[in-house]
C-alpha cells in the first residue's frame, strides 16, 4: 500500500567553485542542516540516501560507499542512486520508496558534488560519458552535445539566441538573492550575447559554473510528518524516464523523456493541467535553453513557445508561475547532483513561505522541480505540495 | 501484512573468464530476453520499472545508466543505476513494487571484468584517497588484515578456511555455470601462493563474466506469470563505516545488520533451523565463516569447525554455497549478490540439476559489495 | 536558504588561495585501463569502416535500419535481422563551433561538429563526427555532406577511419 510522503526539512551549503570541505564534509553540513531544520537527529534517521554524479569527479572508484560516513549512512540501510545530472532530483525520488513502500518512516536524502578535484578542468570527466569506440576517438566534450541540441532546437522553432538569453538573466538575476549563489548577477541580454563563444551558438554566459557543495531534505511518512511539523511540504508525485543510448538518433528538439517522466509524477499527484495547477517550477537549467526545453517536456508551455514565459513575464519571480525562483544552476551554481537537490529545497522553501527575498509574489500550493542528465536522455521530475 | 514479493523469472548469460565475442550490452540483451522468457513477459508493455546495479570503473564508463536502456527494452520508461551490489537493486525493486509504481519490476547486474586491464587498480581506487591509497600494494591487504583479526578473535583454525575453498571448488565441479571447479585437498590450498598473507590464491575468488537478470513482481502479479514463483519474504541492506581503521576487522557487522532487517520481516526467529540451503559471499574463505556467524547460521566462531565437519556441505545439515560460490564458480563484481541469489532460485524452484538440494522450500541469501566496502544485503526466500 | 536559517556552511577556495598554496594539495593519477569487447554490431561496423563502408542493421518488424548498428531493435525487443550497407552521404541534422577541448582548454582553431543523417538509413539515424572543407558560417542543418575517407592503407577500423564530412558535392 502506498503511503503519503513529507519533506519535513531541508538544507545545503555555499555553492563554490572549489570548496575547502571534502565530500563527506559538505555531505555532513547539509544533512546536518537538515537534520536541525526537521528538529531531528541522526538517531531518528531509518534509512540513508544519496545522490551522486560521476566518480570521476573525485577519483575515487565506489563513490557512494566512500561519502557513507558523511551522509550519515553508517549501520543503516543505505543506497546511492545515479542516474547522471538527473541525480539530485531522483535522490529525495529514491527516499520517496523508501519511505511510500512502508520500510521506512523516516529517510534522509543526501546529494554532494565535489568537482573540482579534477584536472585540468572538471568538464574533462565527460569524455568518458560518450561511447567508448564511436564517440570518444573524436575528441567529444559535453559541451557539444548541448550546442547540438541548442541549435537544433532554434531551428526547429524558430528560436533566436536573444530569446534564450533572457532565461540566462533572469536566473543569474534571482540568484542574486540566494544566500548560497555563487554566480548570481545583474546582467542583461546583451552581456550575455557578448560573452565568449564556446561551442557556438553556446556562449560562456549561457553556461553554468562547475561547482563544489551539497544539499539536503528529510523525508518522512504521513504518520510521522505530522508529530514532527505543522507545515509538513507533501512529495505527492515522482517520475522518471530514460530515453534510447542512441542521442544521435533521437529528436533533439523536444525531450520526450521529460515528458513522460512529468506525466508519471503528475498522474501520481493527481495533476490534470499542469500549467493551471502548479505554481512554481524548478527545471534543469544548466544551460538557458535547457530551462526553455524542459518547461516544453513539463508541459507548461507549448512545444516552441517557451521563450516567451520570461520574456513576457511569466516565468520572473513577481509572474504567474515564477522560473527558477532560486537562481537555478545558472546563477546558484552547478554542483550536479547537489544543484538538482538545491531546487528541490527551494521548492520546499517556497511553499513553506520561508525563501525570504526570494519569497515569490503569488500565493504558491504546488511546485514541480526537474532534472536532466546522460546522454540528452534522462528526466527526473518531483511534484511537492503545501 | 507479512512481507511477499515473487521473482518470477530469471536469465543469465556468460558464465566464462572471457566473454570476447559479445559488447556488454550483448551479453545483457541475451540475459534479459531469457529472464523475459522465463517470466512470460513483454518489457516494452509489461515492466514499470528497470534497476541496473553498475560502477563507472568497472564499465569505463562515467554514468553508466546512459548504457544500459536499449537492450533490456527500456526505452522511454523509469531506469536508474543504484550504485551497489545487486542484491540491493533487489531491495530497491521490491521497494517500487510495495509502493505501487511497479507492479513488475526488473534488476539487472553484470561483470565485463574481462574489458578492464588493471582491476586491482581499480580495486585500489575504492580506499581513501589521502589515508590509504599511499599504500601501494595489492588492494587485497585488507582481505588479510580482516582474516588474521578473524581467525584471533574467533579461534578459528586457519585450516578451516583453506576448507571453505576445497568444499565450493568441489561443489562447482557439479555446476554448469561453474568455472573455477576443482578437487583439491586442504594442503594444496594452503599451499598456494599468498594473495594477502594468510589469504592464499586459491581462497581468493576470481572474476568472470556474466550478466543476471530478475523479473519481479507483486504477489497479485506473480499469480498470472508462471509456476515458478520463488519468494522475498524479507530483505534487508546495510553498511558499516567506511573508514577501514574504524571497523571491527574480525566480524561482518553490516551482514548482522542487513541479517537482522531480513529476518524480522521474515519474521525468521531460530535462523539456524530455519533453512534448507544458504547461498552466501565467499569472495575469500574466510569470508564465507564471517558471513555464516553474521548470520546466525553458526554460533559465534564455531563456522569453521562445521565446515570441517561437513555440516555445510551439499548433503549436510544446512548446504551452504552447494552452487560452488564465488570461489567454485567465480566472482561476477557487482553481480555476485545476484549469482548467489540465481543459485538458490533454481535450488527452489527445483531446477538446480545435479547440485539440487531434494525438498528445498527456504533459502537465505547474502552479498557483500568486495574490497573495500563494509556494504551487504540479506534476503529470505520461500517457495 | 530558508530565512530561519542564518548562516550557510562551507569554507571556499579561491584561485589567489591555490596560488599561495594555503591547502595542501594531494596529487594522484588515476589511469583505469580496458580492452572492450566491441560485440557483434560494433565489430562488423568497424571492419566495414576499414573497407570505406557504413553498414547498418535491419529490423524486419518496425522496417528500420538502424546506424550505428546493433543486434537488437530497441523498440521491438527483437534481434534485428540483416545487414544493409548504406551510403556514405547524408544530411546535416545539427551543427556547432567547438573552440574547445575535451579538458576545456581552448583549441588553436575551432573545430565544426556536427549530427549526420546517413542516407539509406531510416529518417533521423545519425552519427556524430566533425565537418570540414567548409566555412562555418556557410553551414546549414540541412546541408548534404559527404565522408572524407582515409587512404585505404591508413585505416584501422576506427570511426576515425572517416576523417570528416565535406559538403556533398555529387548529385
Amino acid at each position: 500500500m502506498r503511503r503519503r510522503v513529507a519533506i519535513i526539512g531541508a538544507g545545503m551549503t555555499l555553492f563554490r567553485r572549489r570548496m575547502l570541505e571534502t565530500g563527506k564534509e559538505l555531505s555532513f553540513e547539509a544533512a546536518k542542516m537538515a537534520l536541525d531544520a526537521a528538529g531531528l537527529t541522526l538517531k531518528d534517521i531509518e534509512s540513508v540516501v544519496e545522490g551522486s554524479a560521476p566518480d570521476a569527479f573525485d577519483g575515487v572508484h565506489m563513490k557512494g560507499e566512500y561519502l557513507i560516513d558523511g551522509s550519515g549512512g553508517i549501520g543503516k540501510p543505505y543506497q546511492r542512486v545515479y542516474v547522471g545530472g538527473g541525480t539530485g532530483v531522483f535522490t529525495p525520488v529514491a527516499g520517496w520508496w523508501n519511505v511510500a513502500s512502508g520500510l521506512y518512516d523516516t529517510c534522509l536524502c543526501v546529494a554532494e558534488e565535489k568537482m573540482s578535484p579534477l584536472h585540468p578542468h572538471p568538464q574533462y570527466a565527460f569524455w568518458s560519458i560518450f561511447d567508448q569506440i564511436l564517440e570518444r576517438p573524436l575528441g567529444t566534450t559535453l559541451l557539444w552535445i548541448f550546442s547540438l541540441e541548442m541549435r537544433r532546437y532554434m531551428h526547429k522553432y524558430g528560436i533566436k539566441e536573444e530569446e534564450i538569453a533572457e532565461v540566462a538573466v533572469k536566473n543569474k538575476g534571482n540568484a542574486v538573492d540566494h544566500p548560497c549563489a555563487q554566480l548570481g548577477a545583474k546582467i542583461t541580454v546583451d552581456d550575455v550575447m557578448r560573452s565568449e563563444p564556446i561551442c557556438s551558438p553556446v556562449k560562456r554566459l549561457d553556461v553554468s559554473p562547475p561547482s563544489d557543495g551539497a544539499a539536503a531534505v528529510i523525508l518522512a511518512s504521513e504518520k510521522v510528518a505530522k508529530k514532527l511539523t505543522d507545515q509538513p511540504v507533501w512529495l505527492d508525485g515522482v517520475g522518471w524516464t530514460l530515453d534510447s543510448t542512441h542521442w544521435t538518433n533521437r529528436d533533439l528538439a523536444y525531450p520526450e523523456y521529460v515528458e513522460k517522466a512529468a506525466k508519471m509524477a503528475y498522474k501520481m499527484a493527481g495533476i490534470k493541467n499542469p500549467r493551471k495547477e502548479i505554481d512554481i517550477a524548478e527545471p534543469y537549467d544548466p544551460f538557458d535553453y535547457k530551462e526553455l526545453h524542459h518547461l516544453e517536456g513539463l508541459q507548461l508551455a507549448g512545444k516552441g513557445e517557451a521563450p516567451k514565459l520570461a520574456i513576457e513575464g511569466v516565468s520572473q519571480r513577481d509572474g504567474d508561475m515564477p522560473v527558477c525562483p532560486s537562481g537555478g544552476l545558472l546563477g546558484v551554481g552547478n554542483p550536479i547532483a547537489a544543484a538538482g537537490m538545491m531546487k528541490v529545497c527551494e521548492c520546499f522553501w517556497q511553499l513553506r513561505g520561508e525563501a525570504g527575498k526570494r519569497q515569490v509574489k503569488k500565493d504558491a500550493h504546488t511546485a514541480v522541480a526537474q532534472a536532466w542528465g546522460d546522454l540528452m536522455q534522462v528526466g527526473t521530475v518531483t511534484v511537492m505540495r503545501s | 501484512m507479512p512481507f511477499k514479493i515473487g521473482i518470477v523469472g530469471v536469465g543469465y548469460a556468460g558464465f566464462d573468464t572471457m566473454t570476447p565475442g559479445l559488447s556488454t550490452r550483448e551479453l545483457m540483451f541475451e540475459a534479459a530476453s531469457r529472464a523475459y522468457a522465463d517470466a512470460g513477459i513483454d518489457p516494452r508493455k509489461d515492466v514499470q520499472s528497470f534497476i541496473c546495479c553498475t560502477e563507472d570503473f568497472w564499465e569505463g564508463i562515467s554514468i553508466t545508466d546512459e548504457y544500459m536502456p536499449d537492450q533490456l527494452g527500456a526505452v522511454l520508461r523509469p531506469l536508474c543505476t543504484v550504485s551497489s551490489d545487486g542484491l540491493v537493486g533487489v531491495a530497491t525493486a521490491c521497494m517500487h513494487i510495495a509502493s505501487g509504481l511497479a507492479d513488475v519490476a526488473v534488476v539487472e547486474s553484470h561483470s565485463k571484468a574481462s574489458d578492464v586491464v588493471n582491476p586491482n587498480e581499480i580495486m585500489s581506487f575504492g580506499f581513501d584517497p589521502v589515508y590509504n591509497r599511499h599504500l601501494d600494494v595489492d588492494p587485497r591487504f585488507l582481505a588479510g588484515l580482516e582474516m588474521t583479526r578473524y581467525l584471533k578473535d574467533s579461534g578459528t583454525k586457519r585450516e578451516y578456511c583453506a576448507d571453505v575453498a576445497v568444499k565450493n571448488k568441489k561443489n562447482a565441479l557439479s555446476n554448469t555455470r561453474g568455472v573455477y571447479g576443482t578437487n583439491l585437498s586442504r594442503e594444496t590450498v594452503l599451499a598456494s601462493p599468498n594473495a594477502a598473507a594468510p589469504l592464499t590464491e586459491l581462497e581468493s575468488s576470481k572474476v568472470i563474466d556474466g550478466s543476471i537478470v530478475m523479473v519481479l513482481a507483486s504477489a497479485e502479479k506473480a499469480k498470472k506469470l508462471g509456476d515458478h514463483t520463488v519468494w522475498v519474504r524479507g530483505i534487508g541492506w546495510s553498511s558499516d563505516t567506511p573508514v577501514i581503521e574504524d571497523r571491527d576487522l574480525a566480524t561482518a557487522a553490516y551482514a548482522e545488520q542487513a541479517a537482522a532487517r531480513a529476518y524480522k520481516m521474515a519474521d525468521v526467529r531460530a535462523p539456524v533451523s530455519a533453512f534448507d540451503l544458504a547461498e552466501v559471499d565467499d569472495t575469500y574463505s574466510y569470508k564465507e565463516l564471517q558471513h555464516l556467524e553474521a548470520l546466525k547460521l553458526a554460533a559465534k566462531g564455531k563456522a569453521g569447525r562445521m565446515v570441517d565437519s561437513g555440516s555445510f556441505d551439499r548433503n549436510g545439515k544446512l548446504p551452504v554455497n552447494a552452487s560452488g560460490g564465488s570461489l567454485g564458480v567465480g566472482h561476477l563484481l557487482e553481480a555476485t549478490g545476484l549469482h548467489r541469489l540465481l543459485e538458490a532460485i533454481l535450488q527452489l524452484r527445483g531446477q538446480a540439476g545435479q547440485l539440487q538440494i531434494p525438498g528445498a522450500r527456504k533459502a537465505v541469501v547474502q552479498s557483500w559489495r568486495g574490497i573495500p566496502t563494509a556494504t551487504g544485503a540479506v534476503a529470505v526466500l520461500g517457495n | 536558504m530558508s530565512q530561519k536559517i542564518t548562516s550557510y556552511p562551507g569554507h571556499e577556495i579561491t584561485p589567489e588561495d591555490l596560488k599561495a598554496s594555503k591547502y595542501l594539495e594531494i596529487i594522484q593519477k588515476v589511469e583505469p585501463k580496458y580492452s572492450w569487447a566491441a560485440g557483434v554490431a560494433i565489430s562488423r561496423f568497424l571492419n566495414e569502416l576499414k573497407e570505406g563502408r557504413l553498414i547498418g542493421r535491419k529490423c524486419d518488424q518496425c522496417e528500420r535500419i538502424l546506424v550505428p548498428p546493433r543486434m537488437y531493435c530497441e523498440r521491438c525487443y527483437r534481434p534485428t535481422d540483416s545487414w544493409v550497407y548504406v551510403k556514405d552521404t547524408g544530411t546535416v541534422n545539427t551543427y556547432s563551433i567547438s573552440h574547445v577541448g575535451t579538458d576545456a582548454r581552448r583549441l588553436k582553431s575551432p573545430l565544426l561538429v556536427a549530427v549526420v543523417e546517413i542516407d539509406e538509413a531510416s529518417p533521423g539515424m545519425g552519427i556524430l563526427h566533425t565537418l570540414s572543407e567548409v566555412e562555418p558560417s556557410r553551414v546549414t542543418i540541412g546541408m548534404k555532406v559527404q565522408a572524407v575517407w582515409k587512404p585505404a592503407e591508413e585505416r584501422q577500423g576506427a570511426i576515425t577511419d572517416i576523417r570528416y564530412f565535406k559538403p556533398f558535392e555529387g548529385v
